[in-house]
């Protein structure tokens, strides 16, 4: 069976007709006619995103461990080193290793979460068959420059994790990652000091590049469990896509 | 002669951003680099005429008969499936040419519709990547020829910017030696597309011994070490 995705506007694409795609009639009762990958009880994708070293691995575990007692859930991964990631989660003791996918990205790691996702929705197929229902698969980018996004084809909701010591300026210089994911995460705040970045200008530059989008900053050596961005999931979660 | 019509389909079906996961694939680039096989323009070009002699033209092959079929009433779609796993001895090599199949049918699924195509799949299951070429083409208003002239420019074209991601060659060095291909690629169309009509089991069937095993030693040695490329 080919996943559902492949259509993901039920048929031919142009599944809502002539409706103006926004209703301003506060008390209408009709479906949301917005394109939005549907929600048929295949398992909901989260991507984590964001530059080599920012913590992408360490948040995943995090969320492994935050998750994992109530979630069904498995990891695909695109890192290079595919073998260490998976091996880190084994030995987190967070994942059974048979809950981890590695992805070859042909180099070329942007490529294979946007403008081609066919090597990892054959990943996700292949957790998706081998662990019926599975309701969570966590897409983890390989490391990345601050243009790369997820395709909405492949990642229904996606994080992007920058870290401070990536330096304070990484904000303000945008880029589709920090401008457009769902949650921009802020890493290893209890560096701060140390790399002498300034945390205030750090936010109040990333709620400026964002709009209304939220924004988390954490240390996962504080908060192994990522308390924060666990909440934020589980919201995420809770809520059927398309709905 | 007419021109080729389901022009747009056959340049998109050869364009290297078409989604159907094509670009994580090296056709034995990674492994022939990691072995020191590969290292300039010069032993590239080498492979590159090895490869499309060899993997091209069954590939070729294969889809200019599956474009032929499709266009027919009486599809042999098993026997075509079998008989080119049998004139792909390596099981790495099957295993990504299913893949790229599987990615194909994917990408196809959601662009093109054709009963061939569903045929092919409920007696297939996970296809071949030539036979769904050659039913896309056939679908697109497309010719026997030209599904043989894309499954050879694939044959090519990824290894080729393979090693340019590998090997960091001067892009318009490899760009140079692919044009360099072009009477060899139309030969290879000719010939191709004069089988089509065969049955599968008469196909021709080069073998290319060499790549089989950078297939099988990529899968081998690469399974616990870093890989960039699923073939
Ligand atoms: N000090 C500190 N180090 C962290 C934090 N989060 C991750 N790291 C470390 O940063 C390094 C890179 O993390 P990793 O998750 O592998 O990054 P990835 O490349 O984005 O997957 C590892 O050594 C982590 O232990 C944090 O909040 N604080
Ligand atoms: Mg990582």
């Amino acid at each position: 069976m080919l996943p559902d995705n492949t259509r993901p506007h039920g048929g031919n694409g142009h599944g809502h007709g002539h409706r103006h795609p926004v209703n301003f009639d506060p008390t209408a009762t009709e479906p949301d006619p917005h394109a939005q990958t549907p929600w048929h009880g295949r398992p909901f994708r989260l991507g984590i995103g964001g530059p080599v070293g920012s913590g992408k691995t360490a948040l995943t575990a995090a969320l492994c461990r935050a998750l994992g007692g109530a979630v069904n859930l498995a990891v695909v991964t695109n890192d290079i080193y595919t073998t260490e990631d998976a091996d880190f989660l084994r030995a987190a003791g967070v994942l059974d290793p048979d809950r981890v996918e590695a992805v070859q990205t042909g180099a070329c790691p942007h490529t294979a979460i946007r403008d081609d996702i066919t090597a990892n929705l054959d990943a996700v197929d292949r957790l998706t068959e081998r662990h019926p229902g599975l309701e969570l698969v966590i897409v983890e980018s390989g490391g990345d420059n601050l243009t790369a996004v997820f395709s909405r084809g492949l990642a229904d909701r996606q994080i992007f994790v920058v870290d401070v010591a990536g330096g304070d300026k990484v904000p303000r210089k945008g880029g589709p990652g920090v401008t457009t994911a769902d949650l921009l995460v802020i890493n290893k705040i209890d560096l701060a000091d140390h790399v002498g970045a300034d945390m205030a200008v750090m936010v109040s530059d990333a709620h400026r590049m964002r709009g209304a989008l939220p924004v988390i900053t954490q240390s996962l050596t504080r908060t192994p469990n990522a308390p924060d961005v666990a909440d934020w999931v589980r919201a995420q979660l809770a809520v059927p896509l398309g709905v | 002669m007419p021109g080729t019509r389901g022009g747009l389909a056959v340049l998109a079906l050869a364009d290297s951003r078409f989604p159907n996961g094509g670009h994580v694939h090296s056709g034995g680039v990674e492994e022939a680099v990691a072995r020191g096989l590969i290292t300039d323009v010069g032993h590239l070009r080498e492979f590159l005429f090895g490869r499309l002699r060899s993997a091209g033209l069954v590939a070729a092959v294969f889809a200019a008969a599956a474009a032929h079929a499709a266009a027919g009433r009486r599809a042999d779609w098993p026997g075509l499936d079998a008989e080119l796993d049998a004139r792909t001895p390596s099981p790495a090599q099957r295993a990504a040419s299913r893949a790229q199949g599987w990615g194909l049918l994917r990408a196809g699924r959601a662009a093109w519709q054709s009963q061939a195509l569903s045929d092919l799949v409920s007696t297939t299951g996970r296809p071949h990547h030539p036979l769904v070429l050659g039913v896309l083409i056939t679908a697109s208003g497309a010719g026997a020829r030209d599904a043989a002239l894309v499954a050879g420019y694939h044959s090519v074209s990824g290894p080729s910017s393979a090693a340019v991601r590998l090997l960091g060659l001067d892009p318009f060095a490899v760009n140079a030696l692919l044009i360099e291909l072009t009477a060899e690629l139309d030969d290879l169309a000719d010939t191709a597309s004069a089988s089509a009509h065969l049955p599968p089991a008469d196909l021709p069937a080069p073998g290319s011994p060499a790549l089989d095993l950078l297939a099988e030693s990529h899968d081998h040695h690469h399974r616990e070490e870093v890989r960039l490329f699923a073939s």
